[in-house]
């Protein structure tokens, strides 16, 4: 019998709360003379109606939570059959013709969707490389530094452009560039050089928006990285400078391995979002203007334009969903590897 | 910390060629970097202080040629819309930070208490909400046409309440908070609301504190819902909205300036946008420097494990 009672505690997974440690102890207790068969299952497991009043008030908590992502986010998703209709706005979405796949089709063959798909993933990929680069290039040099004060000055000089709206955003690029008054226009000319028109030169942006997105976020990521480093023991550091290591080699073979499961995962779930585009930057600094849409036209761009001004429901829903389905691949996938890589790490 | 400081000074003193490189090269590249940062600010407001003709003539310049008020002057003139501009945008920060904050660090409770039994299939609940989305086109339709929510302020206030990650956050945060403190609530007899509005709230300021800026950061930015939502009959919009539309329409450069009997042909359509901006976003790099650890201790707890 005391086998079947340390049995019932030990060797299962669950995680008893006091009153069912009690209950148990109780039976046991009540039993432990005259029974010899195993606990009855039903004791571990109090029914669903008891749990729900004993946890009644955590989910009233939860309550206001759940409702809203019901709301805003639950209530849309079945709308997304918008994406298979011809659809008309008079006659609603159940009124509107079905038409399967083809508005899918159609993006598809017009090559509209792979224009999509392509500027979105290499913005990203361009975001997410060169963007950890700098970030943990700048996170390793500070770590470097003495001064607390400098390490915090340049910290928060870098770290003021992630605070501010892309509208103010599209201003600054505006107020840089611009051929007729353009900050960086006035230098070249006085330097007796010609600007070139940028707005209206769509092989320029990718530059100019990957040198955009690098400007805002370095520093947001040089702060993940550098609270990263320091939480690296430091007598690892003082014991290869004692062993005569160098500075270069206490980067190359001390910070840069411990930094090493940080970035893969950091990476990993970079990727996880690599056919998502960052609506705000994008639509600002380039708004309507068709000239550069080649280039700079990324999926969520297309489906806003879609929406406000083409009134193309269809379509714009079709590409949303799209980029939903391949995007929520994406992350299973990411999570899936970083799962295998980092259980702890994993999202779910 | 008397270690520590030990340690420090022993790196002050051993220093060899490669640490005085390293050391050497940080100091030149970061500061570049640094004031690269800053320096598009400075420009706008270098501009906005420039008379009109100066930049015609000469450009953005990072001291003003001729210096001038005359964008501003025109701007308070004809206050109103500015004005209305920032009491729509702090009433939406402070009702949508507090009212955020509050059910954030609710739920953020709840689902980190190890004997809530559903805690698990809520978290995935609102966790899948960010991994699958209906898309714009859907949202919009269900905003606009089942909900009624055109041109009205809720449809901006609404959707930025939360979001799956600052739940999350929140959730990392109050798992750092002994558990001890829910036990002896509960010992003394208090429900689980109790315990967390008397017990847990006040001992955790800190992530109030930063997940509260960040939910306020989103409102002070907003201009995405402002213009899926708000068409032109909403006369006082979002200051960022308003911003967008004074660098994007002509329309609104005038009707900003609309008491003021200027000519179109002498507006100074460039400086009063440079204006405008400092005006709209003055604020917050005012109160960036207090607020600014609050995101860095926000970074760092919640930008690894999500």
């Amino acid at each position: 019998m005391t086998n079947n009672f340390e049995y019932g505690i030990l060797n299962t997974e669950k995680t008893f709360t006091k009153y069912e440690v009690i209950g148990l102890a109780r039976t046991y207790l009540n039993n432990r003379t005259t029974v010899a068969d195993p606990l009855p299952a039903n004791i571990n497991k109090p029914t669903l109606g008891k749990k729900l009043r004993r946890n009644k008030t955590l989910i009233f908590m939860c309550l206001p939570a759940i409702l809203f992502f019901i709301a805003f986010s639950y209530v849309p998703m079945p709308y997304s059959y918008i994406a298979f209709t011809k659809f008309n706005y008079i006659k609603g979405i159940f009124g509107s013709p079905f038409v399967g796949f083809k508005n899918f089709a159609f993006l598809f063959r017009s090559g509209q969707l792979l224009l999509l798909l392509r500027n979105t993933v290499l913005y990203n990929l361009a975001f997410i490389l060169l963007g950890n680069f700098l970030q943990i290039t700048f996170a390793i040099l500070l770590n470097e530094v003495q001064s607390k004060a400098f390490k915090k000055t340049t910290q928060s000089m870098m770290f003021l452009p992630y605070f501010i709206s892309p509208v103010l955003v599209s201003l600054l690029v505006y107020n840089m560039i611009n051929y007729d008054y353009g900050f960086l226009s006035a230098l070249i000319r006085s330097w007796g050089g010609t600007m070139p028109k940028l707005y209206s030169t769509a092989s320029a942006w990718p530059f100019i928006i990957i040198l955009v997105n690098l400007w805002q976020t370095t520093g947001y990521g040089t702060v993940i990285y550098f609270a990263a480093i320091t939480s690296i023991d430091e007598s690892m550091l003082e014991a290869a400078r004692v062993d005569g290591a160098n500075g270069f080699q206490r980067i190359r073979f001390i910070l840069l391995p411990c930094l090493k499961p940080t970035v893969i995962i950091l990476l990993l779930f970079a990727m996880g979002g690599i056919i998502r585009g960052n609506f705000g930057l994008f639509y600002n600094l380039v708004g309507n203007n068709s000239v550069l849409f080649n280039t700079t036209d990324i999926i969520e761009t297309y489906v806003y334009r879609a929406l406000m001004n083409n009134f193309n429901f269809s379509q714009g829903s079709a590409v949303g969903l799209f980029q939903s389905v391949v995007g929520f691949g994406i992350v299973m996938v990411a999570n899936t590897v970083v799962r295998h890589i980092e259980p702890d790490y994993s999202l779910f | 910390m008397a270690k520590k400081e030990h340690v420090e000074n022993f790196r002050h003193l051993k220093l060899d060629w490669s640490d005085r490189a390293i050391r050497g090269f940080t100091y030149v590249f970061v500061t570049l970097f640094a004031v690269a940062c800053i320096i598009p600010f400075w420009l706008i407001i270098s501009s906005s202080f420039s008379s009109e003709s100066a930049i015609r003539r000469t450009g953005f310049a990072l001291w003003p040629r001729e210096f001038s008020l005359r964008s501003y002057q025109l701007i308070l003139q004809s206050p109103d819309l500015l004005i209305g501009s920032y009491i729509v945008t702090i009433l939406m920060t402070v009702i949508g930070t507090a009212v955020g904050l509050f059910v954030i660090s609710m739920t953020g409770y709840a689902l980190q208490r190890k004997d809530f039994f559903i805690r698990n299939k809520i978290s995935f609940f609102i966790y899948f909400t960010s991994l699958f989305t209906a898309g714009l086109v859907p949202f919009y339709y269900v905003i606009v046409k089942i909900y009624g929510l055109k041109d009205n302020y809720l449809a901006v206030l609404l959707p930025l309440l939360m979001n799956p990650w600052l739940i999350i956050l929140m959730k990392n945060f109050v798992k750092a908070i002994p558990h001890e403190i829910t036990e002896s609530g509960k010992i003394d007899g208090a429900g689980d609301f109790t315990i967390f509005y008397k017990l847990i709230m006040p001992s955790m300021t800190p992530a109030l504190a930063t997940i509260g800026l960040f939910i306020a950061l989103g409102y002070w930015n907003e201009w995405y819902f402002s213009s899926l939502f708000l068409t032109t009959i909403v006369k006082y919009r979002p200051l960022q909205y308003h911003l967008y539309n004074i660098i994007n329409t002509v329309a609104s450069l005038k009707n900003s300036v609309a008491s003021s009997n200027v000519v179109i042909e002498d507006l100074p359509t460039e400086t009063l946008k440079m204006a405008t901006a400092v005006l709209a976003t003055g604020p917050i790099i005012f109160v960036y420097p207090f607020v600014q650890k609050y995101f860095v201790a926000g970074l760092t707890v919640g930008s690894v494990k999500g």
